[in-house]
């Protein structure tokens, strides 16, 4: 490569040694800000993700009550034993059933709300920041005014009150196992805590589709609404769709908060993550257990994630 | 090296070097955030003395954690500082003792995984010249193969208290049987006020209660299951019939431990304990009756959980001498602090017999009531009866009260966790 016109004619010996110099500070002070910007999270990353998962695999293979030191190998002991735990298996059901609810309605829900959204020619950004505002919300906060102030189940709660004025009975709307009316206060938490979101991903989606295909449909005679909508914007949001389907499954595995501040450790309402507390970090600190049935739901999450993306062909050439 | 490398004038030192800084500034960043409880500097304000942490859960009645900090600035001998802790205490204490950042004291209860991993020390030589003041089961449930580890602070007694007046308006006595108790409890329901609340997840604390009223317990003497008898079944089955006949409190807003439901009129009855005593006095008077979880049937006897704290001294704390010190001056040698801890917040009773023979305030009323039932049926935990046989129970007793599942398919169950616990503790 020949060096840049500005060099070659500085005096030989000078110029071009100041500038490389120059160059190598320069790329020294970049190399400096990367790792004073990086670094941080990289060791947050090593110290907090990667060594605890590296643990946590150690672990998997030995017995380790009350500690977080190995003290006994067991092999594949610990694995074999979670794969046969009914409450474990009972647990992967808790969340099949929360995921066949959750996953479809925030993807309708949020999908209309961005729609809606997307129309509204007045104060669009107003309505945009009101939806997405509960996403701000802590889970545990939105949790306790559900479970304390909406679905408690004496005659001052605010759904039983709206019930009464019906001449419908008190429901304890979580602790009634039949029905199962504990799933409308779950459902409906974080319905109202991730829609604003998923909202927000696919107004993103909506703006990158070009108003010229719209137009090249009018002309072609398609009729605005549903034609257009089944036609061009959901083919158009297909790599948006995609991804929140992704996300909605990997929230839903990881569904803890809602489920622990309303319902607590109950074993008919109990999806893996507030199961691997109980055995881990809970009172029975069995370690060994928890990091087996840890290790095996991200081995689930991962290969249902992989199994979607391909299915969906997400990712391919042309998203 | 080649200019177009990309950190081409940073050398492996200065990398070092710079990665080596940074991870300094976040372990600071990481030690200023960890709460000990302990003070942060190591002689703190108190000079050479020793600092000490103690963790609490949070207490319901007032004044409490006053009283905790009173007792910890009035000890002298080292710089005391109490952790209250609100929420899921024991999930928070279970991992503070797997660190040296937990706590050098601490209150709980006692099981012999505790023991066996080593997070809390004997206290046999503070408790010697004392024992024989405690009771025979504030003794029994701290003690592991003869060594006590844990001083009882408080007991506290579960029981049934109810409105006087709305039994004797339906013209009802106080249940003696688990049957009478049903019929009780369905007959006190009106689409107003429900016949008995024993907690929104429908009654787990009285697991232990239904199983002693029909004789059994949860461990034997030796170890082995002990709740696998068709009575036991028959008393599951009892609770099972008392939550479908729609005659208890589900949904509350607070939780059994808090005596709301039974104060606002929600409920006639309540399974709480004797620390609400004055709670419910405040609010309901003299219309306040008690009485112990009720036998099952003739054969039957009445129980009464004999909960309480523990006072325990980590294994783990660099200081298990001057932590000794400090929970043998306040829980054996401070007899005031101990007498306004169980009696001037909620009531409790007084471990030390001689401290609960002078409890003037537990002597009338309700209260003597309960101390008495506790003396005639209390019933204190097994230490062998771990929090992983304690979740089978609880799960057993889930599906047996709210999905009515077969009580001897769900004790089978259940017995196979206890069996494989006891094999690994004790072989």
């Amino acid at each position: 490569m020949s060096a840049p016109a500005k060099t070659r004619t500085e005096p030989a010996g000078t110029g071009t040694r100041r500038g490389s110099r120059r160059r190598k500070q320069g790329i020294a002070g970049n190399a400096l800000w990367f790792w004073v910007f990086v670094g941080p999270f990289v060791i947050g990353l090593l110290v907090f993700s990667y060594l605890p998962i590296i643990w946590s695999l150690i672990l998997s293979f030995f017995e380790a009550y009350n500690t977080v030191t190995p003290s006994k190998f067991v092999g594949l002991q610990n694995y074999v034993d979670m794969l046969t735990d009914r409450n474990f298996l009972s647990s992967l059901g808790t969340f099949t059933i929360f995921a066949v609810f959750i996953v479809p309605l925030t993807f309708a829900l949020s999908l209309l709300l961005a729609l809606l959204v997307n129309q509204v020619k007045i104060a669009r950004a107003f309505f945009r920041s009101v939806f997405f505002l509960p996403t701000a919300c802590s889970y545990v906060v939105a949790s306790l005014i559900w479970k304390l102030s909406i679905f408690n189940g004496v005659r001052f709660g605010l759904a039983n009150t709206v019930l009464g004025w019906f001449g419908v009975d008190n429901i304890a709307w979580l602790s009634t196992v039949s029905p199962p009316w504990y799933w409308i206060p779950l459902i409906t938490v974080r319905l109202w805590l991730q829609l604003g979101f998923y909202m927000i991903l696919f107004i993103a989606g909506l703006q990158r589709i070009s108003p010229t295909l719209y137009e090249a449909a009018y002309v072609d005679g398609a009729k605005p609404g549903w034609q257009v909508f089944r036609y061009i914007t959901l083919p158009q949001l297909r790599a948006t769709s995609v991804a929140v389907l992704i996300l909605n499954l990997i929230a839903a595995y990881q569904a803890f908060d809602e489920f622990y501040n309303l319902i607590g450790n109950v074993n008919y309402a109990r999806p893996p993550l507030v199961y691997l507390y109980g055995i881990s970090l809970g009172q029975i600190q069995d370690l060994g257990h928890g990091s087996a049935g840890a290790l095996i739901l991200a081995a689930i999450i991962m290969i249902v994630t992989l199994l979607q993306s391909r299915l969906f062909g997400f990712g391919k050439a042309g998203d | 090296m080649p200019a177009h490398v990309p950190n081409a004038g940073l050398t492996r030192r200065d990398l070092l070097k710079r990665t080596g800084g940074l991870a300094a500034l976040a372990a600071f960043t990481a030690a200023c955030g960890g709460n000990t409880g302990r003070p942060s500097s190591g002689g703190g304000s108190g000079g050479d003395k020793v600092n000490l942490s103690q963790w609490y859960h949070q207490y319901g009645e007032t004044g409490t954690q006053q009283a905790a900090l009173k007792y910890a600035k009035a000890y002298t001998d080292a710089n005391v500082t109490v952790q209250w802790t609100p929420g899921d205490y024991g999930a928070k204490l279970s991992s503070g003792l797997l660190s040296s950042k937990g706590p050098d004291v601490f209150e709980s209860q006692l099981n012999i995984g505790m023991v066996k991993s080593n997070q809390v020390v004997a206290l046999d030589d503070i408790m010697a010249d004392v024992k024989d003041d405690f009771q025979p089961g504030d003794l029994a449930t701290n003690t592991v193969d003869g060594k006590i580890y844990g001083i009882r602070m408080i007991v506290d007694p579960q029981v049934i208290y109810y409105r006087k007046s709305l039994l004797d308006k339906a013209g009802i006595k106080p249940p003696e049987t688990l049957d009478d108790l049903i019929a009780a409890a369905k007959e006190l329901t009106t689409n107003k006020v429900k016949g008995i609340f024993v907690g929104n997840d429908a009654g787990l604390a009285m697991g232990g209660p239904a199983l002693w009223s029909s004789g059994g317990d949860r461990l034997t003497a030796d170890h082995k299951p002990g709740f696998g008898t068709p009575r036991a079944a028959q008393a599951f089955g009892k609770l099972h019939q008392l939550y479908a006949d729609k005659s208890i409190l589900l949904g509350s807003p607070t939780d059994w431990t808090d005596p709301s439901a039974l104060n606002q009129g929600l409920v006639a009855m309540q399974w709480i304990g004797m620390w609400a005593v004055p709670g419910m006095q405040k609010a309901l008077g003299d219309d306040l009756g008690v009485i112990p979880f009720p036998k099952l049937d003739a054969q039957g006897k009445p129980a009464v959980y004999s909960g309480g704290w523990t006072q325990f001294v980590s294994a783990k704390s660099p200081n298990i001498d001057a932590a000794k010190k400090f929970v043998k001056w306040l829980w054996l040698d401070k007899q005031d602090f101990q007498e306004d801890w169980a009696l001037n917040y909620g009531f409790h009773i007084p471990p030390r017999k001689s401290l609960a023979a002078k409890a003037s305030k537990l002597q009338s009323g309700v209260a003597a009531d309960t101390v008495k039932l506790t003396a005639d049926y209390g019933h204190t935990d097994d230490p062998a009866w771990t929090p992983k046989m304690n979740t089978a129970y609880n799960d057993m007793l889930t599906n047996i009260v709210k999905k009515g599942a077969d009580p001897a398919a769900e004790i089978a169950n259940a017995e196979k966790t206890v069996n494989a616990e006891l094999s690994r503790l004790f072989g």
